[in-house]
């Protein structure tokens, strides 16, 4: 009999939490079938099965730490399923040979609602579920708050019973999220890292952002500074591959292209979503993918492929007010970039007191990588890229 | 703007063009002295002599390859064809030849000919004089294949394809020719390979070009009183074929019937189905549909060849069926 075993969802996985079985023992499975939820380091994972059959046994309860390669639930094999075992064959064979017909344009709309198809009923031809039953099933979600909110109420009355509390600390049990991110700090902190900080004017580059906004208002494209600085990081990474490395152990990793991670701050940790590619995408598809994937991280929904395979990291803390910083490299990156709040400033012009816009960069570099003088030529250029906004995109 | 016809606007066009560019000549069948079968050639031997408006015998091979010599040292001939089933008797000169030789000759030389030939059934002229083959020449690399629906399109397509520097399969329809429509006076020229969207809609693309198109206008016009909102895409030219705009069609509507006078097995209808599955696939609330003409030969007998022929009734109905297919409701 088939065992479904803890599987690996990510590089840095080693146990996985099995949030939520979605099926029950005695349930019929098909191939391919999602039949449990797995908190991972990073992500909300499902699991789907690779066999079909009877579910026969769950090995373990909901909330249950697992590590990789460890069984979790056994799987009769539908030829295995004798006489009371609770499922009559026949219904077996019609429930692994039913497919929900799902209009491709239905299946995307309940993708990007977050709604399985099969949880839909469809009336076009033969039960096939289109776009009308997907709006209709989207639109009794939303008159549904009532019913999800009593339970995530008591969310974090359950959490603070489960915690041990004394008089003045109460404990907070770890998420694998928190571990991951606390053992990768601290790898990162055998990194000798040295930091180097520019101003830029950046009155140039709000003008120039504001002009695209401005152009491409009616398209909906909508750039950030973050998208501005994703691609001008991009750039400046093509004529400075230097910096575009990683430590590995025995060797430097030079990459050939530039995949920029944006630090995204969850309610409890951080991830770092990935634009693949930067140098060779638009703004506006920066732009798109930014926001998408920010999204996605918020709602714990990104794949092991999105977060992973940068190979130099943003951290912007600018809209917390926060005016320059030092940011932790990301491992194996050579360098991270911290990015400040835009400031007015005085300043003298041949005897004349005038006002400009700044920003605060602070590049911190691993020094096994990159020596001073290699990192210094990156951030000069990058400010001239910034203080000179044509060049992002020429 | 005059409102002109589909005939006049073909003829309005050769005739801009021999003014302007003393290259280009007219070759073909009766075009001279009988001013062409279907009169599009009307006053241009008068006015441009038999010199630039010759007059052939009836071989066709032998014409189109003459044409085709003509057009590799400098000249800019027309043909007329006097209808498109006659057009197979020169296939070897148009297929191997006129598509072939920029390429084969490594650009040495350019085949700027225009194929003129109106096809389509209808007409009561049987099964051999009825004919739409437009898929036999879309399929050839090499070719353009241009298709206007208006008097308009007509003028605008005829001019772009004389001035063209490859060889244009024009394709006229018999039963446009005395259909009437604006066209703007003075030079009017449009890009050949861009479809235009002919009607807007939100609810159902349909996608068509020649005659069919005046079929699809009447269809979405007596829909949207019901509350039914079709859009039209009239593809205008069959090679280069503008995907673009067909799939951005059915990204809005979500739904799409391919109309087409031609049979249905391999025909244009199939290219359009697999574009949109490449281009709009995750945009389809339903499988694309299909209507075109009985797979037969066009009976002689006129009820019989009304209802082998696509029309409105038959473009309703698979519409409504689509809508059905997609829980449509207004």
């Amino acid at each position: 009999m088939p065992e479904v075993i803890m599987p690996r969802l990510s590089d840095t996985m080693e146990e996985g939490v099995l949030s939520r079985w979605l099926k029950n023992e005695g349930d019929t499975v098909r191939e391919g079938d999602v039949i449990a939820e797995i908190d991972t380091d990073k992500a909300t994972m499902d699991l789907e099965v690779f066999d079909g059959g009877v579910l026969e046994k769950l090995l373990v309860p909901e909330g249950t730490t697992v590590p990789i390669g460890k069984p979790i639930a056994i799987i009769s094999s539908g030829a295995e399923t004798g006489p009371g075992s609770g499922t009559p064959p026949e219904t077996g064979a019609a429930t692994t040979t039913r497919r929900t017909l799902t209009s491709p344009l239905a299946r995307r709309i309940a993708v990007e609602h977050g709604l399985d198809p099969a949880d839909i009923t469809g009336t076009g031809p033969g039960g096939r579920i289109v776009r009308a039953d997907v709006e209709a099933a989207v639109t009794a979600q939303e008159h549904k708050p009532s019913l999800i909110d009593p339970p995530d109420a008591t969310v974090p009355a359950a959490t603070a019973e489960s915690g041990k509390t004394d008089q003045d600390t109460v404990e907070i049990p770890l998420t694998t999220m928190r571990k991951v991110m606390a053992a990768r700090l601290a790898d990162s902190a055998s990194a000798p890292h040295f930091f180097l900080t520019n101003v830029v004017e950046v009155d140039r580059l709000f003008a120039f952002r504001a002009e695209v906004n401005e152009r491409f208002a009616e398209s909906g494209i909508k750039v950030s500074v973050t998208d501005l600085l994703v691609r001008a990081c991009a750039r400046t990474l093509e004529d400075h591959p230097k910096v575009n490395s990683s430590w590995a152990g025995d060797k430097i990793l030079q990459y050939r292209h530039a995949h920029i991670g944006v630090a995204v701050a969850l309610d409890d940790g951080l991830i770092v979503p990935v634009v693949r590619d930067a140098a060779t995408k638009g703004l506006e598809v920066i732009a798109a993918e930014t926001r998408a994937l920010a999204e996605r991280a918020r709602n714990n929904k990104l794949t092991p492929a999105e977060f992973s395979g940068g190979t130099f990291t943003l951290s912007n803390l600018g809209m917390f007010g926060i005016d320059n910083f030092t940011a932790v490299i990301n491992p194996p990156e050579a360098a991270i970039l911290a990015v400040g709040n835009t400031t007015e400033e005085p300043y003298l012009k041949d005897g004349q007191l005038l006002s400009r816009r700044v920003l605060k960069i602070t590049l911190t570099a691993d020094h096994r990588v990159l020596d001073g003088a290699v990192a210094a030529a990156f951030l000069r250029d990058l400010k001239r890229m910034l203080e000179e906004p044509l060049r992002i995109i020429i | 703007m005059t409102v002109t016809t589909y005939r006049q606007a073909l003829n309005d066009a050769l005739r801009a063009e021999l003014s302007r560019d003393e290259n280009v000549i007219l070759i073909g069948e009766e075009i001279g002295i009988f001013e062409g079968s279907y009169k599009i050639t009307a006053g241009l031997l008068t006015e441009f002599g038999a010199e630039r408006v010759r007059d052939t015998p009836i071989a066709e091979e032998g014409f189109v390859g003459a044409a085709i010599g003509a057009a590799m040292l400098g000249m800019r001939p027309v043909v007329e064809i006097m209808t498109l089933n006659f057009s197979l008797i020169a296939i070897d000169q148009i297929v191997n030849h006129a598509a072939k030789i920029y390429g084969m000759f490594g650009g040495q030389t350019a085949v700027p000919l225009v194929i003129r030939m109106p096809g389509g059934g209808g007409q009561q002229l049987a099964a051999t004089h009825s004919q739409n083959l437009e898929v036999w020449y879309a399929h050839i690399p090499g070719l353009k294949v241009v298709a206007p629906s208006s008097p308009a399109d007509a003028k605008a397509l005829l001019t772009a394809a004389i001035r063209d520097d490859d060889p244009v399969i024009f394709l006229e329809n018999l039963a446009l020719y005395n259909t009437k429509g604006d066209v703007p006076d003075g030079e009017h020229i449009a890009e050949i390979g861009r479809a235009a969207v002919v009607k807007e809609g939100t609810d159902v693309s349909v996608i068509t070009y020649s005659r069919a198109t005046t079929v699809a206008l009447e269809v979405a016009r007596q829909l949207e009183e019901e509350g039914i909102s079709v859009e039209v895409v009239d593809l205008r030219s069959l090679r280069p074929l503008d995907r673009e705009t067909v799939c951005a069609s059915v990204r809005k509507t979500s739904r799409a019937v391919v109309l087409e006078d031609d049979w249905l097995s391999y025909g244009i209808g199939a290219e359009i189905s697999a574009t949109l599955m490449e281009g709009a696939f995750d945009y389809l609330d339903a499988p694309v549909r299909r209507v075109a003409a009985a797979e037969i030969p066009l009976p002689y007998a006129k009820p019989l060849e009304l209802a082998a022929l696509p029309n409105a009734h038959d473009l309703i109905r698979v519409i409504r069926e689509i809508l059905t297919a997609t829980s449509f409701t207004r």
